[in-house]
């Protein structure tokens, strides 16, 4: 079996960077930005979720990309698989549907977008995700309990382009549901996602499907591509390679 | 002994609500922060008290139409107090849900920016409708009582009635007969509305299809049939405290006849219960059997057999059986059946918590709770002491509403209020 159903033209995130620059010269509806995930190739390092809370300062509680494990098999003959789970960032997501604030919505570039100031917290896009891809922030540091709070824990996150501090825990994103965005802040600067750019394994992939000389274009003919959960009818735009 | 559980009733009132009260600070000053529920079980004991409320109000809204719309004379005199039940628990519940928010004062943004897919939403736009008709139709059952209120006392409660009655004071005949009409009117807006907003309240958990448990079709029906034996039975424990013509011979009629009416509701509620269980445990799929099993079977197995089965069920049934059906009238005990009314009602909130609850004790992928810790990622939910203050606050809050109402405003009409 093939890891890699491509063959390397140069490093892939090098490759995956230019496809980025590519894509951003279009217009935003004219990209469609999704990830490939090689479960192959995954380690089940962690070193993605944890780069993720990294990025977006995720306070206790908060998690957008964790990765599940599995021992299958039996001795001697045992093996562990590893799944990540970042947004799916659904074509036809039910969390936007459920929303009474219409605080959720897709971007024209296939991102499932949250408005933390319109969010009203109720929850309900929580439970209708059937990837509980969604996490509610309570308004945690990870501090608490101590005798003192350090600054670092009050920075903001960037998430969606805007600056959300954590000062007090009044204000949004406390309060608010939150979810993987792709690292929409850094790909519109033309940077890969945390997550992709931490993969220790080489497994995790993004780009825009819409242009097919890109790198995820490549992989979406793999006849290993699968999606978690197609029975819903949610068309993830987060694939597995299995 | 009316007098005394009366003033049992206001003791456990003030003193729900001034316990509660330290959850109330609690929920403002530290937020969500003391609460069990959390990102994989979203849901807590605090959208179980809601949807306990809505169901009450409901129900007893449904059977106040009884009287303004079907007119079954039996009930005559408890049209307003039906009412005013229903204007009580529908403010519990709205307390309960805007409480449960995150950002609980952006609540507007529901009705300024709604999203019509959003079943949400449309709770947002039904519950406003419902809360202007319940208004409404206070105002008209009452307007002729409270202009007489008004006229004949002096002191603070007639200046309430007085203000009340906002300039009204046309008692003729002729009036009487518009507001009975304009009742029939508003009692038929009210019927389809209260079956949208509950039966709307049960799609609300219906249309997840994430949640296998609730999504089935029987899901908004259940709720209604629910709201009506709660919001019933409620009703018949408070005519039996504070309802009209109590030492009068039609009293056991009515209370034999509300028994019934609750009696029929709670075995139809049952058959529903049992159909869900069947079907969703014969098949094992476990995104539906594992909820049904933790109900049946697991560690809050006691919530189900003890609290709903046998306090809301058994033995309520019993004694509606034995009161209002197999005796003959005049050896009845009116008392009984308000007992087994005030059970039903009670234990309610126990087949509330089995709904919201179990839904979301599966992880939607499997490890998922493994895979990262943190406050709120589990699929365990005990509420919290916090959590059940806040309850105790909201239901002490809703009862001296209740209390102070029917003290001060002509509910139930005075000569019709004589205890023994
Ligand atoms: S994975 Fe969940 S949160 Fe993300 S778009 Fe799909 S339904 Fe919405
Ligand atoms: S939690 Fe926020 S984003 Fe989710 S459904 Fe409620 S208002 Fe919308």
């Amino acid at each position: 079996m093939a890891i890699i159903d491509i063959e390397p033209q140069e490093e892939i995130r090098q490759r995956m960077m230019n496809d980025l620059k590519r894509a951003l010269k279009k217009p935003m509806n004219k990209r469609h930005w999704v990830m490939v995930i090689d479960l192959g190739k995954c380690v089940g390092c962690h070193a993605c979720t944890t780069a993720c809370v990294a990025e977006n300062h995720l306070p206790p509680g908060i998690v957008y990309r964790p990765v599940m494990e599995k021992e299958i098999g039996r001795y001697p003959n045992v093996r562990k698989t590893f799944l990540p789970r970042p947004c799916m960032q659904c074509d036809n997501p039910p969390c936007i549907k459920v929303c009474p604030a219409s605080a959720t919505w897709k971007r024209p570039d296939g991102i499932v977008e949250i408005d933390y100031d319109k969010c009203i917290g109720c929850r309900y896009c929580i439970n209708a995700c059937p990837y509980s891809a969604r996490t509610f922030d309570k308004g945690f540091y990870y501090c608490d309990d101590t005798p003192f709070v350090p600054d670092y824990e009050k920075l903001p996150s960037f998430e969606y382009g805007k600056e959300w501090p954590r000062k007090n825990r009044d204000d949004s994103p406390v309060g608010n549901a939150r979810k993987c965005t792709f690292c929409l802040h850094r790909v519109e600067k033309g940077i890969l996602p945390a997550c992709v750019t931490t993969c220790l394994g080489d497994a995790t992939y993004f780009g825009d499907s819409n242009d097919p000389d890109s790198l995820v274009s490549a992989l979406l003919g793999s006849p290993r591509l699968m999606r978690l959960k197609e029975e819903f009818g949610t068309h993830p735009s987060t694939f597995y390679l299995v | 002994m009316k007098k005394q559980i009366a003033s049992l009733i206001w003791l456990i009132a003030i003193i729900g609500f001034v316990i509660g009260c330290y959850g109330i600070y609690q929920r403002f000053a530290f937020g969500h922060r003391l609460t069990d529920y959390g990102s994989y079980i979203p849901w807590g004991l605090w959208v179980a008290t809601y949807i306990y409320f809505i169901g009450l109000s409901a129900g007893s809204f449904l059977l106040s139409t009884l009287v303004y719309v079907v007119k079954i004379e039996k009930l005559e005199k408890i049209g307003k107090l039906s009412l005013f039940t229903a204007f009580g628990c529908l403010i519990a519940a709205l307390i309960s849900i805007w409480l449960d928010l995150g950002h609980e004062f952006r609540v507007y943004r529901v009705i300024l920016h709604p999203n019509f897919k959003s079943m949400m939403s449309w709770m947002g736009i039904l519950y406003s409708s419902y809360f202007v008709v319940i208004l409404f139709e206070l105002w008209f059952a009452m307007r002729v009582d409270l202009i007489k209120t008004a006229s004949i006392g002096t002191g603070l409660i007639a200046a309430v009635c007085r203000f009340l009655a906002l300039g009204s004071s046309d008692t003729s005949d002729k009036s009487r007969a518009r507001d009975s009409r304009v009742l029939k009117v508003l009692g038929s807006i009210g019927v389809p509305l209260a079956i949208a907003f509950h039966g709307g309240v049960g799609m609300l958990f219906a249309v997840v299809g994430a949640r296998t448990y609730w999504h089935s079709g029987l899901t908004p029906i259940v709720f209604l049939v629910g709201a009506l034996a709660s919001g019933g039975a409620l009703l018949t424990a408070i005519v039996y405290v504070w309802g009209p013509d109590r030492n009068r011979p039609q009293f056991e009629d009515m209370m034999r006849f509300l028994g019934k009416i609750v009696l029929s509701l709670v075995l139809l509620d049952l058959l529903f219960e049992i159909s869900e269980y069947f079907v969703g445990m014969y098949a094992g799929i476990p995104d539906e059997a594992i909820p049904i099993k933790a109900v049946l079977f697991g560690h809050y197995w006691y919530v189900f057999w003890v609290v709903h089965v046998l306090f809301g069920v058994i033995v309520p049934v019993w004694i509606f059986t034995r009161n209002a059906v197999s005796r003959p009238v005049g050896k009845t005990s009116p008392g009984a059946i308000a007992f087994a009314a005030l059970l039903v009602a009670v234990t309610f909130m126990a087949l509330r918590l089995n709904i919201v609850i179990p839904a979301q004790i599966n992880p939607e992928i499997e490890g998922l709770q493994y895979a990262f810790m943190g406050p709120g990622l589990n699929y365990t939910y005990l509420p919290t002491v916090s959590e059940w203050l806040v309850t105790i606050w909201i239901a002490s809050f809703g009862l001296l509403l209740f209390l102070i109402g029917y003290n001060v405003l002509p509910i139930v009409n005075k000569d019709d209020k004589e205890v023994a």
